[in-house]
């Protein structure tokens, strides 16, 4: 792997990393859905400085170039963090109409108290 | 408007075995504390079996996590006025007859936060290694950032002031675990915080809050949480 190739990866993980740490510690992004993020960013920076480990992964996936492995593997944890947020937004939106539920039965509930109370 | 008794907040989630006994400590110990049960959506009959024993229950409509039930009761407690809160556990591990001495401590100390802690008085820690050595690693860190010693960062057993409580009523206030990043953030926003010993008893049986992968969860959310705390201006 060239120079090139090395600089740029470690400073995309880097920015990663580093962007991700920010946006947590400005409240934007919580810790639970950092995680992926940071293991991408960590596991992009550890395959690009120890190259041992990239040409291992690469002779064992039966990838033809090194730059391929962490194309794949990017594109893999993109996947998964994709999957991550579905499911995510299934459980969110469940929560949600629960809530929408227990708030329109809790207002009809009031209003029904109300009308006994004037009666 | 100010209420002048204390209220006790006791989340629970499935506790419905044990909740009964705590709750019956409770008014045993602080017959003039006021108690409120965060059912956080409980699948057994936790909330009906807390309401037996006549005291007020907030159902949460789904479950948020026990930092979320815990917040919820704390912003009860600021509607309502209350000026002393304390937070116990409803399993059975926290001792209620140390109440009188939480409420002694906050009112003689003048501290902010008094923390209830295993690790002031001799005795085998009730748990295992793993826990103690998490607390260790916990109260350690909490050590750095603040040069504070708290031997206990992840106890929930605590008596604190309204004014925290405002505090504890931010969105920064951490929805599952609050723990060893929560008290740095408190000693750098400048609050008093002070220990008193307590013993606690071992956990029986039920579901255990670090139960299966969520410790290794815990332990990378709590270092994260930490080191952002630490960068942040409070």
């Amino acid at each position: 792997m060239i120079l090139r190739q090395k600089v740029f990866a470690v400073a995309v993980s880097l920015l990663i990393i580093i962007g991700i740490v920010e946006l947590v510690r400005r409240r934007k992004l919580e810790e639970k859905y950092s995680f992926l993020w940071l293991v991408t960013g960590l596991a992009l920076l550890l395959l690009t400085v120890k190259i041992d480990f990239l040409f291992f992964l690469s002779r064992l996936i039966g990838a033809e170039v090194p730059t391929n492995t962490l194309f794949i593997f990017g594109l893999i944890f993109l996947m998964l963090l994709c999957l991550h947020f579905s499911l995510e937004f299934s459980r969110m939106n469940q929560q949600i109409k629960n809530l929408a539920q227990s708030l329109a039965l809790l207002e009809r509930q009031l209003a029904e108290e109300k009308e006994h109370g004037t009666n | 408007m100010g209420k002048g008794n204390p209220l006790i907040i006791v989340p629970a989630f499935n506790e419905a075995e044990r909740i009964t006994s705590v709750l019956q400590g409770i008014k045993k110990n602080l017959a003039g504390a006021d108690i409120l049960v965060v059912n956080d959506g409980s699948t057994d009959n936790t909330a009906a079996v807390a309401s037996k024993e006549g005291v007020m229950v907030i159902n949460l409509p789904f479950n948020l996590g026990v930092g979320a039930a815990l917040q919820t009761g704390f912003k009860y407690a600021v509607c309502h006025g209350y000026q002393v809160v304390i937070q116990m556990d409803a399993d059975g591990q926290h001792d209620p007859v140390y109440l009188l001495q939480f409420l002694q401590a906050l009112e003689e100390s003048g501290a902010d936060l008094v923390i209830g802690s295993r690790f002031l008085l001799p005795g085998k820690f009730p748990g295992s290694w793993i826990r103690l050595a998490g607390i260790k690693i916990f109260s350690f860190l909490v050590l750095l950032a603040t040069g504070k010693k708290l031997t206990d960062p992840t106890s929930g057993y605590r008596a604190m002031r309204r004014d925290i409580l405002e505090f504890f009523c931010r969105d920064f206030f951490p929805q599952d675990y609050p723990d060893a990043d929560l008290l740095i953030a408190i000693c750098r926003a400048g609050y008093k915080v002070l220990e008193i010993p307590v013993v606690m008893k071992k956990r029986i049986s039920g579901q255990s809050l670090h139960a299966g992968l969520r410790p290794l969860y815990y332990i990378f959310k709590m270092f994260l949480s930490v080191f952002v705390t630490m960068l942040r201006r409070h």
